[in-house]
């Protein structure tokens, strides 16, 4: 696809991008109905060249990595190399070294605690998260801390769903020695300011981790730009397989840290009586990696990258501002996050419908939503819920998506006998 | 209409909704000689079930909490079901009730709890259904722990 079209497309008509017919998923139907796809942030879909790469990597070029003297080794060995310059190209890092493969962002977030983490942290040393983490940016730090005597501290949120940006600057202190953050919340779709927020960081001497899961398929990432210290995401909210992921860390952090799984590939040498290990980023790719998800993953952002970064987040916007105006006309429902700043996420309440029921019905529709606390259940207490209802929109989504999303909750207002007229 | 209007329709029955808006035996119980609680962590659902116990009978029964149409309508028809009945029989109807949610129906008369025999249809939301009478079976063995369907 031509980019320079594409970009000129989506600032003319920008609530469809005509990418729908790339997905084949999306021609099937759901309960005899056409399926609405608005749970893109639980995973995406993937379009035929994804399909198709990996399919073409285990019919032509099958074989392991970085072992083999055979010529099919080196092929696959170049490919998976390739992929490592792609996420490289993609997240603008220094070095493609600064790459490392994972199974996805927990694990990602995972080897940054228990290989950086253990090395670098002791007691009453402190890790600052923020409410509207995912439980994968929380639960590896409180094992952290278990292990190490750290303390975790959490910046609070307002009621749009923001940072406190004044609590966080004083949450910062010469204590703290880790910021773990979300770029965007799943649950609320906000946004940080986050060049603010690591300049910050780095004043008081902390090391920066951003969880980007929710933000590599919806806005171009630049991590030399944001000046964090690691960044890490999934491949498979980026339409891309599942099970593979990277970790971006910095050429010099990386280099300095211990390994975290042993194993084969991770090694230089191996004697009973010691081991010295592989330089970065093969040091952390213990066991033979996901070779034919970095071959997905790397056709996913060939895809994305051939739409472009940039028309992708002006049609997401414009989306997102047309949905919540829509959700907005439906009396009786309440938007769960309300930042100025925000990425194609709506998590909603309706008047007298548990989430559940609502996502039960809208499923009857065809329409698939997540219901629940979206692994993010500190921060549904902070707003007083079980759990919301949430719609996320990805490339291929355009207004008829929404308006089925709209007369869904509308039929299930119906249902309940709770649809009032405004 | 689709198959799935008309599952749609058998899980959310009037019944359901009424039991929902207006869930009976909706109380706390201070006289309760036996109770527990019930949480599904992962959809929020949460309730407490009280009961009173007179020779070897369900004297009294109610429960207090919150969670979707299923369960609240679930637990309210449940308190219905169970007054007056002894207690061995209400173990029974707890058996039965399971596997006509999850299994080969049983043969017999389940009265107005059939009405939410259309959850067969919705394997998701088998665990909002049974959640009442989870927590109803630790309240009579006096189970501490709270009960849990997911």
């Amino acid at each position: 696809m031509n980019a320079q079209s594409s970009a000129a497309r989506a600032a003319l008509a920008p609530l469809r991008l005509e990418v729908a017919g790339d997905f084949p998923i999306l021609s099937r139907t759901v309960h005899g109905r056409r399926l609405v796809y608005l749970d893109n942030g639980a995973t995406t879909q993937k379009p035929e060249t994804v399909i198709e790469a990996e399919r073409t990597f285990y019919r032509e070029s099958n074989a392991n990595i970085h072992r083999g003297v055979h010529w099919l080794s080196q092929h696959a060995t170049d490919l998976y190399e390739a992929g490592r310059k792609t996420v490289q190209r993609f997240i603008n890092a220094a070095k493609a070294e600064e790459v490392v493969f994972t199974r996805g962002t927990t694990e990602a977030i995972n080897l940054v605690a228990q290989s950086w983490g253990r090395a670098q942290l002791k007691a009453g040393d402190e890790i600052l998260i923020t409410t509207m983490e995912h439980h994968s940016n929380i639960v590896p730090w409180q094992l952290l801390c278990e292990q190490t005597g750290a303390v975790l501290k959490v910046a609070p949120i307002n009621d749009a769903g923001e940072l406190e940006l004044d609590a966080f600057a004083a949450l910062l202190g010469e204590r703290t020695r880790l910021v773990a953050i979300t770029h965007v919340s799943n649950a609320l779709g906000t946004v940080n300011p986050l060049a603010g927020l690591i300049e910050q960081a780095h004043a008081v001497g902390a090391t920066v981790l951003v969880d980007g899961a929710q933000a590599v398929a919806h806005q171009a990432v630049d991590v030399q730009a944001l000046g964090c210290d690691f960044y890490a995401f999934s491949g498979h909210k980026l339409y891309g397989p599942t099970g593979i992921g990277a970790l971006y860390g910095r050429h010099a952090l990386l280099a300095a840290m211990p390994p975290w799984q042993g194993g084969g590939d991770m090694i230089r040498t191996v004697s009973f009586e010691r081991s010295t290990y592989a330089d970065v980023p093969q040091r952390f790719e213990a066991g033979t990696p996901n070779i034919a998800g970095v071959v997905g993953l790397a056709a996913a952002i060939d895809y994305v990258s051939g739409i472009g970064m940039a028309s992708i987040a002006v049609h997401e916007h414009a989306l997102l501002e047309h949905a919540t105006a829509t959700l907005n006309g439906i009396p009786g429902l309440r938007l769960i996050g309300t930042a100025a700043n925000k990425a194609g996420i709506l998590s909603f309440m309706v008047d007298g419908i548990h989430p559940h029921d609502l996502g039960t019905i809208l499923d009857a529709e065809g329409v698939a939503i997540r219901a629940g606390h979206h692994c993010a259940m500190p921060l549904m207490t902070r707003f007083g819920i079980p759990g919301t209802a949430r719609a996320s929109l990805g490339v291929y989504n355009d207004e008829a998506d929404i308006a089925a999303l709209a007369e869904a909750i509308e039929k299930a207002q119906h249902m309940f006998g709770t649809r009032q007229t405004r | 209409m689709s198959t799935m209007d008309g599952n749609l329709r058998e899980l959310y029955q009037e019944v359901i909704f009424d039991h929902n808006r207006q869930p009976r035996n909706f109380h706390e119980m201070p006289e309760a000689d036996h109770q527990a609680d019930g949480h599904n962590p992962l959809c929020g659902d949460q309730l407490t079930v009280f009961l009173r116990i007179e020779d070897g009978r369900i004297a009294d029964a109610s429960f207090v909490g919150h969670g979707c149409a299923i369960s609240t309508a679930s637990a309210s028809l449940m308190t219905e079901a169970i007054k007056g009945k002894p207690v061995d029989e209400v173990e029974a109807l707890f058996r039965d009730f399971h596997a006509m949610l999850t299994d080969t129906p049983p043969d017999r008369d389940f009265g107005k709890l059939a009405v939410l025999g259309g959850v067969r249809e919705f394997p998701a939301r088998v665990k909002c259904a049974t959640l009442a009478w989870h927590t109803l079976h630790n309240a009579l063995i006096g189970e501490h722990d709270p009960a849990r369907t997911e």
